[in-house]
């Protein structure tokens, strides 16, 4: 964010250490300037003007000036508080920051079991929140979400975490796995727990038709021409309207039955067979469980897998592809099971998607979906497992607060609608977190083999260009 | 034949267009190795800025001449798209440098991203049209009812992608600053060695390549008449596609590229079917970097241990 970061003086700094001298307000005060002035010429005209359509369909121009005046002062704000801190902090004695202290390590000790207490009761513990099953309806829908992007999100980091293969069109396995539930359950009838896996072996057996010719591609190439084919496969969807029904999508997919117990009020329903009363709460419960269980499988497999031969290469890869190829590793195989079994779990999180909407549509998987799932995999800090479940509540748990800022209504008028804001707010993270924590919310990675002392592994060390 | 002389014009119209978004994605890849997923998005902004400054010449300025207001109209664009350029290297891209490999390229979709709802938020997402510019034709020849047409703004837009391809191709080769591009572009550590200011230079490249953009957008809009904040990513992808198919980092060759994008574009929407044109140009794209990774234009990669 630093435009030009202002070294304070030494001697002053060391005078007053803790409050900011006259010399670091007014260098942050022409930096707030310049920065303020440098959005008002950003602002000319696409914000200070906004384009309405008036009766006879013709574009005219509507300024807004006070808008230009507002985003100005927020960023002279922002920038004037930045360089403030900056020079204390330039004037303060350097600190080496240790990449993971013990007491932080052993935070991620009892994080686990506590998201994972969390997550079980997490039923039970909305519902006494909100005093009754019907109220808890939000909540969990909403833990559903969340829990369907950790299982994505680790899915993904298969690929990008611990091979190091970046894939940019990771939403094409969730789509092939929703469409095949989709269309195997509306037109053979086949019950979900059949297509569960076959979704699964469907997306994996993609995964290798769409890995084998990008196998020679690094890096940047290879995380475009996965967007390519996830972009192919997303309107393929929609063009191919005999099979897929197009953009139209298809619905009244199958609900998910409990092993075959439809969830309904009938005489052979889940809630006359355990003797309770009926309510359609029952089914968002198996859900919540469903997902969390296929989460767990997701995550369980690949920590198993991190201890197999296949999941070392796979580590290898990302350090050095070079040096795993002269070490007898075959690189292609290794790249093929790490995409196989990435979309493997694509799959069945898009099956697990299509049984819980009961409808699907191209439009869920487009490329914004992607780039939410590799975010959370960066933010997590690739390759972190805690990480990643970390990053999935705060990315898709953090927009849900903004459609709750009613206060925000009552400052900006009635027309103020938070949830517009979702996105650009979500693109702004993306940026600020590579520029501020690159390495993700856990950035140090526990190293798969431990010789005879922890010690940092190249990973962390990696540079440009040399990755 | 009518049928086949209409489309290749209209493609190399189309392909122009490619090419000078291509340009901004080949100049930057070949300067600092990074692809710049947001310039799509910055060509988009510049289609709005373009029609805004449209809107503000014509209805407020009340100028008359459709020449003028278009030369007012690009260059302004390209002034203010340039800024935008600077800006987004200075605050998304400069403080990544020495990261690690990937976080250009993930801090680049944050800000494709941040643009696009940008726009969306303060224009509204609706499409914005403009009554068109020019609308005179010429008639090339004529031939069982079938006329094949080349229009004055198709014209217009081949001549000032020439014209433009040939001042930065001068700027590029003769110039202090294009020396300097080049020698980055070698290696950036020996060029900051003997006195080239790098990240100077770095920011000018982004900027060059935010006001080729700019141009495109101007353009685009020309050649439209209308723009939406969701057109940065498909046009984005597939002048990629044209930098990767003439080789990266050759300028020449993001053109040819943007050329052959543009015809295949067109002929496939004319011969087989226009709802697959984009799985056309996508497909290209994985299959150009499959089998000739470096291009028609480009050198190989030589891959150093």
């Amino acid at each position: 964010m630093a435009l030009n970061t202002p070294h304070a003086p030494a001697i002053a700094a060391a005078e007053a250490p803790s409050s900011a001298t006259g010399a670091q307000i007014a260098a942050a005060l022409r930096e707030a300037g310049i920065a303020a002035l440098l959005t008002l010429g950003l602002s000319i005209p696409i914000l200070a003007f906004k384009t309405e359509q008036n009766q006879a369909n013709a574009l005219y121009l509507q300024p807004r000036w006070g808008v230009v005046a507002v985003a100005c002062a927020l960023i002279f704000a922002l920038r004037f508080v930045l360089c403030l801190r900056a020079a204390r902090r330039a004037a303060a004695p350097a600190r080496l920051r240790a990449p993971a202290s013990p007491a932080l390590q052993k935070l991620f000790g009892i994080a686990v079991p506590l998201f994972l207490g969390v997550a079980v009761t997490f039923p039970l513990l909305a519902t006494l929140a909100s005093g009754g099953l019907g109220g808890a309806r939000y909540w969990i829908d909403l833990g559903i979400l969340i829990l369907t992007y950790v299982m994505l999100g680790w899915g993904l980091n298969i690929v990008v975490g611990l091979a190091g293969l970046l894939d940019l069109g990771y939403v094409a396995f969730y789509a092939v796995g929703a469409y095949s539930y989709a269309l195997l359950s509306t037109t053979f009838g086949w019950s979900f727990w059949l297509c569960l896996p076959l979704a699964g072996i469907l997306a994996a057996f993609w995964g290798i038709i769409l890995g084998f010719p990008v196998l020679r591609l690094r890096g940047d190439y290879l995380a475009i021409v996965t967007l390519a084919f996830g972009e192919i496969i997303r309107l393929v969807l929609i063009n191919w309207v005999d099979l897929t029904n197009g953009g139209a999508g298809i619905s009244s997919i199958p609900r998910v039955t409990f092993f075959g117990v439809p969830f309904d009020s009938s005489e052979d329903g889940f809630a006359s067979l355990f003797g309770i009363p009926f309510s359609p709460m029952h089914r968002m419960i198996f859900l919540y469980y469903l997902i969390l269980v296929l989460a767990l499988i997701t995550n369980l497999v690949t920590i198993r897998l991190r201890r197999l031969p296949v999941g070392r290469a796979w580590e290898a890869l990302r350090e050095d592809e070079i040096a795993c190829r002269s070490l007898g590793i075959n690189t292609r195989n290794t790249k093929l099971t790490a995409f196989a079994i990435g979309a493997m779990f694509g799959g069945f999180a898009g099956s697990f998607f299509a049984v819980r909407q009961g409808f699907v549509s191209p439009e869920s998987f487009n490329f914004l979906e992607s780039a939410i799932i590799l975010s959370i995999v960066v933010l997590g800090g690739m390759g972190s497992q805690v990480g990643v479940a970390i990053a999935a509540v705060l990315m898709v748990g953090a927009p849900e607060l903004l459609r709750n800022l009613d206060f925000l209504k009552q400052v900006f008028g009635a027309g103020f609608d938070p949830n517009e804001y979702r996105l650009l707010i979500f693109g702004l993270a993306m940026v600020a977190m590579m520029v501020w924590r690159p390495r993700g919310l856990v950035g140090h990675r526990e190293p798969s083999i431990v010789l005879t002392e922890r010690k940092a592994i190249s990973g962390s060390l990696v540079k440009e260009g040399h990755g | 034949m009518e049928v086949f002389v209409q489309q290749l014009i209209n493609g190399l119209t189309l392909g122009s267009i490619y090419g000078l978004i291509a340009i901004g994605y080949t100049m930057v890849f070949g300067i600092i190795g990074m692809i710049n997923f947001a310039h799509g998005d910055v060509f988009m902004l510049s289609a709005f800025i373009a029609l805004m400054l449209f809107l503000f010449v014509t209805a407020w300025l009340g100028i008359g001449s459709i020449m003028i207001a278009l030369i007012i109209v690009m260059i302004g664009a390209m002034l203010l798209t340039s800024l935008w350029g600077w800006t987004l290297e200075r605050m998304a891209y400069r403080p990544l440098r020495g990261s690690f490999r990937l976080a250009p390229l993930i801090s680049a979709i944050g800000v494709s991203i941040f643009l696009s709802n940008f726009v969306q938020v303060s224009q509204g997402a609706r499409n914005k049209p403009i009554p068109p510019m020019v609308r005179d034709v010429i008639v090339l020849f004529e031939r069982d009812g079938y006329a094949v047409a080349l229009s004055y703004k198709q014209i217009i837009i081949m001549v000032t992608t020439a014209i433009l391809l040939a001042v930065f191709w001068y700027v590029v080769q003769k110039t202090s600053l294009g020396r300097a591009q080049r020698a980055c572009e070698q290696d950036r550590r020996m060029a900051a060695l003997i006195g080239i200011n790098v990240d100077r230079t770095i920011s000018l490249t982004f900027v060059m390549g935010a006001a080729l953009a700019a141009v495109a957008g101007t353009m685009y809009l020309l050649y439209y008449g209308v723009v939406s904040f969701a057109d940065g990513f498909v046009p984005g992808v597939k002048a990629f596609t044209a930098a990767v198919l003439g080789g990266i980092g050759s300028l020449p060759g993001a053109v040819l590229g943007g050329l052959i994008i543009g015809l295949v574009e067109t002929l496939w929407s004319a011969y087989f079917s226009i709802e697959y044109k984009d799985v056309a140009a996508f497909s290209l794209l994985a299959i150009v970097l499959v089998f000739m990774p470096s291009g028609i234009l480009g050198r190989p990669e030589v891959e150093k241990v």
